[in-house]
């Protein structure tokens, strides 16, 4: 019917010209960069092919520092925030008058800027000179000692940024977890109830692996989010993130690039490369965790 | 007789039940509620409190009495803010404008056309959706640099015109229209051009604007390109100029000014939510990630 | 057990917002639902049979009213509490759980001195599942299985705990129409080895009558009439029971009564004692036409449509009250011979005819001499 339409290619044409120079070339490149020894972006010269920017990264104790901090955050922010998304959303969906307020107020954090906002959270931890903040006020209150968050010991740091990182992740799980719950037919509830099935086991036996691919969804994205973070880092203790010992992966790619010498590619791209293997390895574990839990 | 009063405890008792779990779901809501709107509350809060007024206050206070305005002044004057604001409005304008011709011809073709090597191609258009932005983030910088076009508004933009995911959301829509209209066009000698401009997206505005406003979110927000590819003031976007005033603007200690600076910053995206909240969150649900 | 509904009213807020006023879907019901029972509640799409069952298995809280089961006030029982076993339209089968997981979840609900063992378990749902005949299946998930199956494990996870009362919610609109028939052999025959007092909905009178110890009909959430399958289609009350009972349904005449005789058009065709004179309608049943040469009703033959042992004779007349005139008429298949003009004479069994008054619809009762 239709005849074979060379012209689509004009179609494809500005898309393709971009992905191809903005996303296949570069996928392309930051391999042979991480080979490349001793590359000087001024000159575009290296001197030889092989593993050393990847055992020069590996070594380097603010990459480790980084990988720590990332890790600490994937293993607190991913459980924490999905747990917390499934408890609000459950709770959204059984109430009936304000729900759609909440469901409103819930997805703000969304829209905002993360830098700008992050600012305000660590305006509310810092400790000054002038004031110990507010959220050592409330610590105070329950007759704790202020702490400074901002630039004191490393967990109440460390605290604070998964703190906000699960405040700004959290409306897009709560969103997909209540519409998730919203898609599970009514009748299987009634049914259970009928059946005189507790609050608690419903949601046990049918709820949960009614909703568990989209869990699950969350779960592996969540992940990968995790593992990607750096703009809330840079929101609560500023772009010198090594100094404040609060580096993470990418803060480590992007510090590469973006040093005063013109910057090192080569590093960057090992790393890069090291952090997409570590999100790989750990999707695939995801995928064969939800292959066997998830029921259909 | 016994089973009768049996019953009524039961019902007394779930009664009681449902109104103590109904309370606590409530209380527990309202609670995060308030987690969420707190840090929005105290940075207004914060702008119009005075300068002396805030460094004054060694435990901060939750309400003030003499809310100024002199903040928002500042935050104006001081600091180049509105430079800041013409640039990310010049830049969201721009990188969306473009993106969206690019997607929409892209998924014409995808969806309408019939061109040998079309689903490998898709396959392959897919396939790029997995690749993460920072592996190729280090090449493009490079790139661009070596294009002469660090701090230029051109190197900002190019990297972010195109989304994958965005094309496959459009094939997918496009793909609904029925193919009869199509036909009854080319009858009619209507060119694809015109048929794609004047069939199809005024069908699939819906999606458009969906599209259309998440990524003007994305461009407002955006920070780590931006951060690398410029270190000249004049090319900041909001998120560099904040990560600028925080670090070097107002003398360290205004945080008022700052927060008033915050608020201007913030306030396009929430009146942008408000207006379109209902669609802005379909649109999310449906497959948008932040970042 | 025995199951009482006491001005049982349900409103609910209507869905237009504009309007105010509730929109009620069970309106003052009183029913008695006798123990060991299989009642059919019958009626025309939204009639609020869906609503009443779900009062009664306590989905919905009534506005008013009360519901007893034999002596207990279970008006405000949570549906948890109930006890009763209900087989959903869509079955509601749950998708992740196997077929024996599904018909022993029940089981694993009960608490205190009721808890039964795993073996015990294992048990009543291997019971229960050859009762209903699944008991192969088992260990299949429900997407496996065909729809009469799904309908077997529905029914059998709701009687597995052996439920003092058995809902059942439109339980063959999904089956193809051969399944229906075998199904619903099924369920009279599962009801009738249990004596569990049933109670199911449909809005098929064919099903109704056919496995129903009694019919309850209604329309617009009210109750218009309850009685034996038998007795409700020889005897309806009303012009709405008389439509709905019955394939083909009744034929409907416009007609009068005038000095003791009921005239359809100009023919008189009964003579009926002590009903004043006024206009009426009048339904035939199908089966109520004879033909005869000299027959008082003569209509315009149509078509003779052969079924075997029966004939339908489908004719027209200027008083039928339908869009097309078409009356529909059963008559032996030993009388085919009769016909062979372009009009055929009928004359009418007075037990198949029922008037009925013109405003008010009710049944109008005479005696025939």
């Amino acid at each position: 019917m239709e005849k074979r339409n060379p012209k689509a290619w004009l179609y494809l044409l500005p898309a393709m010209l971009f992905l191809g120079v903005f996303m296949v070339y570069p996928l392309i490149d930051v391999f042979i960069y991480s080979f490349e020894e001793g590359y000087n972006s001024a000159s575009q010269t290296y001197y030889g092919v092989g593993l050393y920017n990847y055992s020069y990264v590996l070594h380097d104790p603010y990459f480790l520092q980084a990988v720590k901090n990332t890790m600490i955050l994937v293993a607190i922010t991913v459980p924490v925030s999905t747990g917390l998304a499934l408890l609000i959303s459950v709770g959204l969906s059984s109430i009936k008058p304000l729900r759609e307020l909440y469901q409103t107020i819930y997805f703000l954090p969304y829209v905002t800027n993360t830098l700008a906002v992050g600012l305000v959270f660590m305006i509310l931890f810092k400790k000054t000179p002038y004031t110990d903040g507010l959220a050592n006020l409330i610590i105070n209150w329950f007759g704790g000692e202020s702490i400074d968050f901002i630039d004191g010991p490393y967990w109440a740091k460390m605290f604070v940024l998964c703190f906000y990182t699960i405040w700004v992740v959290l409306p897009f799980k709560i969103l997909v977890l209540t519409s998730s719950l919203a898609s599970v037919n009514q009748s299987y509830y009634n049914a259970a109830k009928v059946d005189g099935t507790s609050k608690w086991r419903i949601f046990i036996k049918i709820t949960l692996p009614m909703i568990s691919p989209m869990l699950f969804y969350l779960i592996i994205t969540g992940f990968i989010g995790a593992f990607k973070a750096y703009s809330d880092a840079v929101a609560l203790f500023g772009t010198d993130l090594n100094a404040a010992e609060m580096n993470t992966i990418v803060g480590y790619v992007y510090d590469m690039l973006y040093g005063n010498s013109g910057g090192y590619p080569s590093y960057a791209s090992a790393a890069a490369i090291i952090l997409f293997a570590i999100v790989l390895t750990i999707t695939c574990i995801n995928l064969l965790v939800s292959k066997k839990h998830v029921h259909y | 007789m016994e089973k009768r009063i049996d019953y009524d405890k039961i019902e007394r008792t779930a009664g009681i039940r449902k109104k103590v779990g109904q309370t606590i779901v409530y209380v527990l809501l309202t609670l995060w509620a308030l987690v969420v709107l707190f840090p929005f509350y105290w940075m207004v809060l914060t702008s119009v409190k005075s300068y002396s007024a805030y460094n004054g206050e060694y435990v901060p206070k939750f309400f003030t009495l003499s809310p100024t305005l002199q903040n928002y002044v500042d935050a104006f004057t001081t600091v180049p803010l509105a430079k800041y604001f013409a640039n990310t409005f010049l830049f969201t304008i721009v990188t969306t404008a473009i993106m969206l011709v690019v997607i929409v011809l892209a998924a014409f073709a995808f969806a309408r056309l019939d061109f040998k090597g079309k689903n490998i191609t898709f396959a392959l258009f897919l396939a790029l959706m997995m690749i993460p932005n920072e592996l190729v983030i280090i090449t493009n910088y490079v790139t661009i640099t070596s294009l002469d076009m660090r701090n230029t508004f051109w190197g900002l933009i190019l990297p972010s015109v195109t989304s994958v995911f965005y094309i496959y959301l459009l094939k997918e829509n496009f793909a609904q229209i029925p193919d009869e209209l199509y036909y009854a066009a080319k009858v009619d000698n209507t060119s694809d051009l015109k048929y794609l401009l004047k069939v199809m997206v005024p069908i699939c505005k819906p999606t458009l604007v969906t599209i259309t406003i998440l990524k003007v979110i994305e461009c407002w927000n955006s920070y780590v390109w931006p951060r690398l590819i410029t270190d000249d003031e004049a090319y900041y976007l909001v998120s560099n100029g904040i990560q600028e005033i925080r670090e070097n603007g107002f003398g360290r200690e205004n945080i008022p000014a700052m927060m008033a600076a915050v608020v201007v910053i913030s306030v396009p995206l929430l009146i942008l939510f408000l207006i379109f909240h209902k669609k802005i969150m379909e649109g999310v649900s449906q497959g948008g990630t932040k970042g | 057990m025995k199951v009482i509904l006491q001005n049982l009213t349900k409103k609910f807020p209507n869905r237009n917002k504009r309007i105010r006023e509730d929109v009620v879907a069970v309106n003052n019901f009183n029913l008695e639902i006798p123990d060991g029972k299989l009642i059919g509640l019958l009626g025309p799409s939204g009639c609020g049979k869906s609503t009443a069952l779900n009062l009664l298995c306590g989905l919905v809280k009534p506005t008013e009213g009360k519901i007893f089961f034999d002596d207990d006030d279970v008006t405000n029982l949570p549906a948890e509490n109930r006890g009763v076993g209900m087989v959903f339209q869509n079955y509601a089968l749950y998708p992740h759980l196997t077929v024996k997981q599904n018909i022993t979840f029940p089981l694993e609900n009960l608490k205190g001195k009721e808890k039964l063992s795993k073996e015990q378990m294992q048990q009543k749902a291997y019971e229960v599942a050859k009762l209903v005949q699944i008991d192969e299946l088992m260990e299949r998930k429900p997407s496996e299985l065909s729809g009469g199956q799904q309908q077997r494990v529905a029914i059998a996870r709701a009687l597995v705990k052996m439920p003092r009362i058995l809902l059942m919610d439109e339980p063959l609109s999904n089956l193809d129409a051969r399944l229906r028939l075998q199904t619903r052999e099924e369920i009279r025959r599962i009801q009738k080895e249990t004596g569990i007092t049933t109670v199911f909905v449909t809005h098929d009178q064919e099903e109704a009558m056919s496995i129903s110890d009694m019919i309850v009909v209604m329309k617009e959430g009210v109750i218009h009439q309850i009685g034996k399958p038998q007795e409700v289609y020889d005897n309806p009350i009303n012009l709405f029971v008389a439509k709905f009972l019955g394939t083909p349904p009744i034929n409907v005449f416009a007609g009068r009564v005038k000095e003791q005789r009921l005239y359809i058009g100009d023919e008189a065709i009964l003579t009926v004692k002590d009903v004043p004179d006024q206009e009426v309608y009048v339904g035939i049943r199908p089966e109520g036409f004879l033909l005869k040469k000299d027959g008082p009703l003569s209509c315009a033959l149509e078509e003779v449509e052969v079924m075997g042992r029966d004939i339908t004779v489908v004719s027209t007349h200027n008083a039928c009250h339908n869009e097309a005139h078409t009356i529909r008429s059963i008559i032996s298949a030993e009388n085919i011979k009769d016909i062979s003009s372009a009009t055929v004479q009928f004359a009418v069994k007075p037990g198949k005819i029922h008037i009925f008054n013109k405003e008010t619809e009710e049944r109008i009762y005479f005696t025939i001499d």
